[in-house]
């Protein structure tokens, strides 16, 4: 039991403490807000990376994705294969009056077509233009911020570690085919 | 001719401070109290942090209908900002601010300022009754109750000062005031302050307009200008207790210099109990009915009495 007008001093306290603190508000129309590079501010689609494998929509809670497309044939790469097919996007929509910003769709996408843009001001006045079609959501991409370094004690990515083992056959290859070549010079001569 | 002059120039600053200094408490309310909650505050209008917000909110004020309940009592519902407002400028005319700086000199300038203050209050009464509506009666009855538990205590407080300098008059008052009052006036200076803060229904004692509770008390029915009038008669109610406590219990302009910047001094204990009255908003919890009554009942007025008690056994000593 604390005594008696102890809380009414602790309030005074309080108040003049923040009083006395400098206040952080941002004053959002005048300065840009700094939001951390992932921040859920809108989906954008990088549409070159889209297998139409339909994992986001199937993913989607809200069912806020729309996606037509069409199989096309392609030439055969060599003489005599048979033709391949390849899916080309037809319509990719995101309706951002349904979506709840989960960004399960970005989870599921396995070639990383799908990004986090920390842009949100894209209110609008009718709800149907609140559905951003591929056009405009590949336009979003162009916003999507380069992703956060890694901690310093972090492992190397597997990424790089693929990329590097591939230089270095490559590398290695070229060296030996160099050596070869000199050796079939020196013979010839 | 002179004098009638003089008289004029006076009456004038004192409407030009009426006008003004409750402006500068609630501007001054609108930072401080933004700042303690770790908020900005009014930033846009007059370009330089929001300083022209409560001149925006006169325009705004001015600009809307005025809108009288068909049901509602018009000639009282319309009179009652005036009854509410003018009772607070008819009390700064008697406070003084430096030596011979008082609007009208009265001799029993107390007790004029009380009597008149008392009135001020029949204004938010007169609203909560002629509203015909529930929320402004159950605000105007909260009024009552509130008026009669903290006008006893506010009296027998202001009474302690007078006792002790053996005068009436505010001008008087300062004149006998000493540093030492200080401590042994000061549990009638709490209890003025107190009582004060309630009579004006300012934060913590705001339960008559508790708007969670009552929408928005005796005032719930008001707009536009008339609505202002109230809001402008709590702010200049704020200034009048701030000078009030100045006069009766801190020596008013008594202090250093106080033959060439007395003015400068009581404005200063004006404003930094007015910033008391801002910060104690912000920081203490609306009481809750019966919180009210036992506190005016069972602690002020006991209080006040022990202070009358005391300034009186002191005068007697003292011869």
């Amino acid at each position: 039991m604390s005594s008696w007008g102890s809380g009414l001093i602790r309030g005074l306290r309080v108040t003049w403490q923040n009083l006395a603190r400098r206040s952080v508000t941002a004053q959002y129309p005048d300065a840009p807000p700094e939001l951390p590079p992932r921040s859920r501010g809108v989906i954008a689609l990088f549409e070159e990376n889209c297998t139409v494998c339909m994992l986001c929509a199937r993913e989607c809670p809200c069912w806020c994705i729309y996606i037509d497309s069409h199989k096309e044939a392609v030439p055969p790469v060599e003489e005599g294969a048979r033709e391949r097919s390849t899916n080309v996007l037809d319509r990719f929509a995101i309706d951002y009056s349904l979506c709840m910003y989960c960004g399960i769709c970005i989870e599921a996408c396995p070639f990383d077509a799908l990004e986090w843009s920390p842009e949100f001001e894209y209110a609008e006045l009718d709800i149907r233009d609140l559905t951003h079609e591929k056009d405009r959501l590949r336009e979003w991409m162009w916003t999507v911020p380069a992703p956060p370094g890694l901690d310093p004690a972090a492992a190397e990515p597997k990424e790089i570690a693929t990329a590097q083992k591939a230089a270095e056959k490559a590398a290695a290859a070229s060296q030996g085919q160099a050596a070869e070549e000199t050796r079939d010079d020196g013979g010839g001569s | 001719m002179a004098d009638a002059l003089e008289l004029a120039l006076r009456l004038v600053l004192v409407l030009g401070a009426f006008l003004v200094l409750p402006l500068l408490v609630g501007q001054t309310e609108h930072k401080v109290m933004a700042h303690m909650q770790s908020r900005v505050g009014p930033m846009y209008a007059g370009g330089f942090h929001g300083w022209a917000q409560l001149i925006a909110d006169g325009v705004k004020f001015a600009q809307k209908e005025d809108v009288v309940p068909a049901a509602a009592d018009g000639a009282v519902f319309r009179l009652a900002p005036a009854v509410a407002m003018v009772p607070y400028l008819v009390v700064l005319v008697a406070i003084p601010i430096g030596p011979g700086l008082v609007g009208q000199e009265l001799d029993i300038g107390l007790f004029f300022v009380l009597a008149v203050m008392g009135v001020g209050v029949l204004g938010t009464l007169m609203a909560g009754w002629a509203s015909a509506n529930k929320y402004s009666l159950l605000g105007g009855m909260r009024v009552a109750a509130q008026l009669m538990a903290y006008e006893l205590p506010f009296v027998l407080a202001a009474v302690s000062p007078a006792m002790a300098a053996r005068t009436l008059s505010l001008s008087g008052i300062v004149e006998a005031w000493e540093p030492w009052w200080l401590i042994w006036q000061l549990p009638g200076l709490v209890v003025f302050f107190v009582a004060g803060l309630a009579e004006l229904q300012r934060p913590p004692f705001d339960m008559p307009v508790a708007d969670s509770e009552l929408v928005f008390g005796p005032y719930t029915e008001y707009t536009g200008l008339r609505f202002a009038l109230f809001l402008l008669a709590e702010y200049a109610g704020i200034v009048v207790l701030a000078a009030l406590t100045t006069v009766l219990f801190l020596g008013g302009w008594q202090g250093p210099f106080a033959d060439q910047l007395g003015w400068l001094w009581s404005l200063t204990k004006i404003g930094v109990v007015a910033l008391l009255v801002v910060w104690l908003r912000v920081a203490v919890p609306r009481l809750r009915a019966d919180q009210l009554q036992r506190l005016a009942w069972q602690a002020l007025v006991p209080i006040a009495l022990f202070q009358l008690a005391l300034t009186s056994a002191v005068g007697v000593w003292n011869g």
